[in-house]
């Protein structure tokens, strides 16, 4: 009798901890449910990156009487909705963001599964270089209607993807442009020169000393390290006019050799000793409340700090440096093992990119992040319409320029601006061609110049005992 | 009697699975990427290129010596107000108390936000102090964690054994250094392990006040995001060698001065 009161008391405890485990379980799992007949769609963007709705009336983009752009939901739910208009399929998108790429890197190599993300161009690079990125299908650049990216992508930006290759592929079988821009400097021109700003030595300038702030990011610190190194054999008019001065451009700034990157440690060091701060977020801020009166900015945050301070009174200019400036871009790419072969998948994956490349849309998101899309419109004039409502100077203004981007459109193309908006927003979003001829892809790095850079990182960010010995010394 | 419906056993079940998941398997896995190489074969080669290299040597000494500033300062200003509220004029008055800990409830970036732009006021330029600005902010953001375990090690410090001293003719002094301190210690030890090690890896901080050194925080972090698991792991699982000495050193502390008590 004991002995069998004992046993029930052990299957009702069992029990209880079974139905414990499983609370918790169903806790952890968040409660997993799928309908079969809806495509799930696992995106990964950079935070921020995308537009969320909810525009006030203010906020609406007029291109002309009857084209006024005044989103009320956010992109995401939109793509939904008109995926189902279109191909009268459900798809359900499980939208998530990462801060960096190497954060990136890092859930994916972790094993989280994502269809479609949005690394920038040294990350698509590498997921490339490690095949696990899926190429487009065949029809994806063919200009049928839908194909909102083959029809509309800048023929500029479109050449840099077809020849920049990896283990002899184009880029742009793996991926597509979302957003690109430059690497440069924002400054205050009351306390900084145009002429300062034009060179990167300004991070060693005594002026500007504990005034200034640099990306704390490796790749952006080692390029203006790089510059600041090849300065003289960059701004030699021998190397500037030779034939194929931007493959020789691109081949010096690339370079990880031991000396290289010896040389960069070392000027990054004394940049460390002299800069406000290396500083991830709080750069655009600094600018605005004037602790510092320079720093190293991506173009679309520049014309973020530009117009924030512009609401405050403070007017900023952007500078890309003679020497060179980084082009980057972020672009769509999916990777192999999340979509396994998966056709529906696949497909919404594309139309994913497709929809957020039509020239609206491309709008939407750039007047929502302040980036640059790498859409021009192709056939549709909207980008260049939204271009002169954002930057077309009034009827009253005297000093206007032409500015041109021809480049960018393919096609014959200027706006006419206020004389200021060369140095400034304008300059930054859609830089001009002498911009574009000193633009260097900085590639990815391979495991052993990774290890050496990042080495060099570390000598200069770590507390150097021997030289802190050093100065007291003295 | 009315028999509850879970054991005190299961009702330790959430907790064990919690423990398992989020402590004990993430632990297992920092061992296993510290001592392994790239190709996952044993090696302790990480492990010691740390004690190798001057440089990071020289961050565990920074950070170190940040710690041990912001321990001392927290420690001398903790302790007389901790004081004050255990047997001062505002003796075990909740609403001074409160004035000490709320500052708990607001998040620690949002503090340092605040207190950055007070010092922009008095300083200027925040970049020519560096080292003073992180002290400061790690002072001003490990306080209550200093005060509250003074507080409660003088709450319980009875009375009478002050006055009896008082009685016997020790001086102000005397009691203080004789009685109140020994007697005080467990509360000091408890404070010390609270401030100091989060006070070596609170890069946060560094970050926010312009201090652009590294220290151990951001040394694994910046080994992580650059892919390289096996020497962020090998510093963590330095950090953790280094916490469980200073807990065993603590214990034994406190382990003597409760014998001291009991014999008393």
């Amino acid at each position: 009798m004991r002995a069998e009161r004992e046993k029930r008391r052990r299957i009702k405890n069992s029990k209880q901890i079974i139905l414990i485990c499983m609370v918790f379980l169903f806790l952890l799992s968040g409660c997993g449910k799928k309908e079969e007949d809806v495509i799930v769609l696992r995106v990964n963007n950079w935070e921020e990156y995308i537009d969320e709705g909810g525009w006030d009336l203010e906020d609406a983009v007029v291109l002309s009487e009857d084209t006024v752009i005044l989103p009320e939901n956010g992109m995401i739910e939109d793509f939904q909705d008109w995926f189902y208009q279109t191909y009268g399929k459900k798809v359900k998108v499980e939208y998530s963001t990462f801060g960096t790429n190497e954060e990136l890197y890092n859930q994916i190599t972790l094993g989280d599964a994502y269809d479609l993300v949005c690394p920038s161009e040294y990350m698509i690079m590498k997921l490339i270089a490690e095949d696990l990125v899926l190429p487009f299908s065949e029809d994806f650049y063919s200009n049928t209607e839908y194909h909102y990216y083959a029809n509309g992508v800048s023929p500029y930006i479109k050449q840099v993807y077809d020849e920049l290759e990896i283990n002899g592929e184009p880029l742009s079988k793996y991926a597509a442009g979302y957003m690109w821009g430059t690497l440069g400097i924002v400054y205050n021109p009351e306390e900084v020169t145009e002429e300062e700003a034009a060179h990167w030595n300004l991070l060693l300038m005594d002026p500007f000393y504990k005034r200034i702030t640099i990306k704390d990011s490796i790749r952006d610190a080692f390029f203006a390290g790089v510059s600041i190194y090849q300065e003289q054999q960059i701004l030699d008019p021998a190397f500037l006019n030779q034939a194929d001065y931007k493959e020789q451009l691109g081949e010096l700034l690339n370079r990880t050799d031991p000396k290289t990157v010896d040389a960069v440690e070392e000027i990054l060091s004394r940049i460390k000793d002299r800069v406000y701060s290396f500083e991830t977020d709080s750069g655009k801020a600094d600018m605005v409340t004037g602790k510092v009166v320079a720093n190293q900015q991506w173009s679309g945050d520049a014309v973020y700090t530009l117009d924030q301070a512009e609401e405050d009174g403070v007017f900023l200019c952007y500078s890309a440096p003679e020497e060179a400036t980084n082009l980057w871009f972020d672009g769509w790419c999916m990777l192999k093992d999340a979509i396994a072969g998966d056709q529906e998948k696949q497909m919404a994956a594309e139309a994913f990119i497709h929809f957020v490349s039509r020239p609206d849309n491309a709008i939407r998101n750039m007047e929502y992040i302040g980036y640059t899309s790498v859409i021009s419109g192709g056939e549709s004039d909207q980008i260049s319409q939204y271009i002169e409502w954002t930057y077309g100077a009034e009827e009253e203004e005297t000093e206007t320029v032409d500015y041109e981007i021809s480049y960018f459109f393919g096609r014959e193309y200027f706006v006419t601006a206020p004389e200021d908006q060369t140095r400034r927003q304008l300059y930054a979003q859609y830089p001009p061609i002498s911009v574009m001829d000193r633009c260097v892809v900085m590639e990815y790095f391979n495991p052993e110049e990774n290890r050496r850079i990042n080495r060099m990182w570390t000598n200069i960010r770590c507390f150097d005992l021997v030289e802190w010995w050093k100065r007291q010394k003295e | 009697m009315k028999k509850n419906f879970f054991s005190r056993k299961q009702l330790a079940v959430p907790y064990a699975v919690f423990l398992l998941l989020f402590v004990i398997i993430p632990l297992l896995v920092l061992i296993y990427f510290g001592f392994t190489d790239e190709n996952g074969t044993v090696s302790f080669a990480n492990f010691l290129s740390f004690f190798q290299s001057g440089k990071t040597i020289g961050t565990l000494l920074y950070s170190i010596v940040i710690a041990l500033f912001t321990t001392i300062f927290c420690l001398l200003l903790a302790y007389p107000a901790a004081f004050i509220l255990a047997k001062g004029k505002f003796k075990k008055n909740q609403a001074f108390i409160m004035l000490f800990v709320l500052p708990m409830w607001i998040n620690f970036t949002l503090r340092i936000t605040a207190l950055k732009e007070i010092l922009t006021l008095l300083e200027g330029n925040l970049a020519y102090h560096p080292f003073f600005n992180t002290i400061l902010c790690m002072v001003y953001d490990f306080l209550p964690f200093m005060i509250l375990p003074l507080y409660q090690a003088l709450c319980k410090l009875d009375n009478n054994l002050i006055e009896a001293a008082l009685d016997l003719g020790a001086s102000e002094f005397q009691v203080f250094y004789k009685v109140v301190l020994p007697l005080s210690v467990p509360g000091i030890i408890s404070g010390v392990t609270m401030v100091f090690l989060p006070s070596m890896t609170n890069y946060v901080v560094l970050d926010m006040v312009y201090n652009s050194t590294y220290i151990m925080g951001s040394l694994i972090g910046s080994y992580f995001s650059s892919y390289d698991w096996h020497n962020g792991s090998v510093i963590s699982v330095i950090l953790l060698l280094m916490i469980c000495a200073v807990t065993l050193f603590s214990e034994r502390f406190t382990k003597s001065e409760q014998e001291i008590e009991k014999g008393l």
